[in-house]
């Protein structure tokens, strides 16, 4: 009834992952590197604009290393097996965007606008209660898996939230896109943000249950799987939601990113190159069905197209044209390859939404082709870090839910980057962590809190929930 | 502000801001563990030679060297104390042991309450010996407690599977 497999007499050897450290101190080293950093820049700033050191130096430096320290207590305290470069990539991005918008503060020009108002005290603001959202995720969400709990829940949420600011009285028309909703005594958010990462939760939770019918109830037809019809159907339903989005409420960049989240998990759920064909046929589709009736979305794809032309118009004063994408592309060119530096460029030229949707042109303009690839490379390293804890995490849920949460980052990153260089057209999307901009911030906070809580479980050495011997011990025999 | 101060600080500031990527870089590096590979026949002829040189050494031990290294009160052989294999006993030897109604298990429970892989006991790096549920019907029990983790087992205490109950035993 019972039997032993291994004869003692053969030599074993076991391979197994090598124990890892914690590395929370690694954690804090790079983070007070990415303080100092932001505090470098911010006096840079203030000896280029005034001669002299800023007066809020110390107060900046002093509040950004603040919710730096909590933000690594909390890390420390509650996810100690967390990947050490999350936190610290993500400290310096906001740090480097609380800069730029304070530099953008003192422009004259910005200044005399009719809606001038400080935005970096704000910032401030808003990177504390990110920090807070941080900790609160951390600490409340001691597993990632009760996520799956609620993965149709999390569906209806976010098309709540998708839906809001279409609801009368409540959403706001901000700029010819309608992704805002007005909270009385609050101000206005943008839900859009906060639908990323719940509905990340929904397609991870869903493609976990059913990816083994789309990757293998299929027909193959010229080298391509053929899905079945019925397993179409949600990939449809999510186009579909997209486009409604494109169409009433002219977000161009939320429909691509949940579009573009969804296939990605698709892909690495099913492992089928198929689904990556058929969303892109699908984007593409629905893209150029939808631009050809939309005139917001024209207008867009015009500007890109043409964006001296479009600023002509604008110049000429005709209704609706932007200057905008032209003056980013000329802040870019004046930059050149290092940059005027920090605090010497005419970004401010961009005047509005120039630390919100096009900061990425003054870092461009400041810190030249240099800066802007160090930025860029920082995206990167995030990224990175979210596929790299996709990798190491043992369940499937967290596997998913990691890549998705990291692609629609990444996503972001290009929509928003590429529309402002102009290799796309421009949406209304904001640059993670830097741009100015409460529901980003608190919604990214809140996406690496997560990223940081899986990366934990999936790092922490057995036995713990995720810890799976048959991964780690791997019996190999030798005669 | 002097232009070459100014022109100082913006060169430094990319200088900087490289040198964090360029950091950054290294901590992924590092981090990239690799595998270890661990010579048990190796370490079984070193912990014998070891044994050898200590002529006291208690002769249980002496056999069991693998699972036993040097921990005293390391269990040397799971007992099955209750059910339809009562008195079953299997040596401890540094391998998993599969418990379930499957026929390729190490313990092949005759039991319509077992799963048919229902939990499996195995050694951490550390030689502590690990019991966990194999997302079973009915769940495992150590002591009274119905197992949601993989839980370390202390020497003697019973873990209940169906109507079998084995233990850890010196």
């Amino acid at each position: 009834m019972s039997s032993t497999t291994n004869s003692p007499t053969h030599h074993t050897s076991t391979i197994g992952a090598i124990g890892a450290p914690s590395r929370r101190n690694t954690e804090l080293a790079m983070l007070v590197f990415a303080v100092v950093i932001p505090v470098f820049a911010y006096a840079n700033v203030g000896l280029a604009i005034n001669d002299s050191v800023p007066p809020g130096l110390l107060s900046y430096g002093c509040g950004l290393g603040l919710l730096a320290a909590i933000g690594h207590l909390v890390v420390r305290k509650f996810a100690p097996y967390a990947d050490p470069l999350l936190l610290p990539l993500a400290t310096l991005l906001n740090g480097l965007g609380l800069v730029v918008i304070w530099r953008l503060d003192q422009s004259k020009l910005l200044q005399s606008l009719p809606n001038y108002v400080e935005a970096a005290p704000r910032q401030l603001l808003y990177t504390a209660l990110g920090i807070a959202m941080f900790s609160a995720v951390l600490i409340f969400l001691k597993d990632h898996r009760v996520l799956q709990r609620y993965t149709y829940i999390s569906m209806f949420a976010a098309l709540v939230l998708l839906l809001l600011p279409l609801v009368p009285g409540l959403g706001a028309n901000i700029y010819g896109a309608k992704i805002w909703i007005r909270v009385p005594g609050l101000g206005s958010l943008q839900p859009g943000e906060f639908a990323k990462i719940i509905l990340a939760v929904f397609f991870a939770g869903y493609l976990m249950v059913k990816r083994d019918a789309l990757a293998l109830a299929s027909r193959r037809v010229m080298g391509l799987y053929l899905p079945r019809g019925r397993d179409l159907g949600p990939i449809i339903v999510v186009w579909g939601i997209s486009i409604l989005i494109l169409v009433f409420e002219t977000d161009l960049g939320t429909s691509l990113l949940f579009f573009g989240m969804f296939v990605i998990m698709l892909y690495v759920a099913t492992e089928r190159t198929s689904w990556i064909v058929f969303g892109l046929l699908m984007s593409a589709a629905g893209a150029v069905g939808v631009a050809s009736f939309e005139p917001h979305v024209q207008q867009r794809v015009q500007a890109w197209l043409d964006p001296l032309g479009e600023y002509k118009l604008s110049q000429q004063g005709v209704f609706g044209h932007s200057e905008q994408s032209m003056q980013a592309l000329w802040a870019f060119g004046s930059g050149g390859t290092l940059g005027s530096g920090l605090g010497q460029g005419h970004s401010d030229l961009i005047r509005f939404a120039a630390n919100s949707d096009f900061i990425l042109a003054t870092f461009g303009e400041e810190l030249g082709l240099a800066g802007l690839m160090a930025i860029l490379l920082l995206y990167g390293l995030i990224v990175e870090r979210g596929v790299r804890t996709a990798l190491a995490a043992r369940d499937p849920f967290g596997k998913l839910l990691a890549i998705g949460l990291s692609g629609a980052f990444a996503l972001q990153v290009f929509v928003v980057a590429g529309g402002v260089m102009g290799l796309i057209p421009l949406t209304g999307m904001t640059m993670p962590f830097l741009a100015y901009g409460g529901s980003s911030v608190l919604a990214n906070w809140a996406l690496i809190g997560i990223l940081i809580r899986i990366s934990d479980t999936a790092r922490r050495p057995a036995p713990t929930p995720a810890g799976n011997p048959d991964a780690e011990m791997t019996q190999v025999v030798r005669p | 502000m002097s232009e070459l101060t100014l022109t100082v600080m913006r060169l430094g500031f990319l200088a900087v801001l490289w040198l964090f990527v360029i950091v950054a870089v290294q901590v992924i590096r590092s981090d990239l563990f690799g595998t270890r590979v661990t010579q048990r026949g190796a370490r079984r002829d070193a912990g014998r030679a070891q044994q050898s040189q200590r002529q006291q050494a208690p002769p249980q031990q002496r056999q069991q060297p693998a699972a036993g290294r040097q921990r005293r009160n390391a269990p040397t052989k799971l007992v099955v104390s209750e059910g339809t294999l009562t008195g079953t006993t299997v040596a401890l030897q540094g391998q998993t042991i599969s418990l379930g109604r499957a026929h390729d298990s190490t313990i092949v429970l005759d039991d319509d309450y077992a799963s048919s892989r229902h939990a499996r006991i195995y050694p951490d790096r550390d030689g502590q010996w690990i019991v966990e549920d194999l997302g079973s019907t009915n769940g495992t029990y150590l002591d009274r407690s119905r197992l949601t983790t993989p839980t370390p087992i202390p020497l003697g205490a019973p873990i209940r599977i169906g109507k079998t109950v084995i233990e850890l035993r010196k």
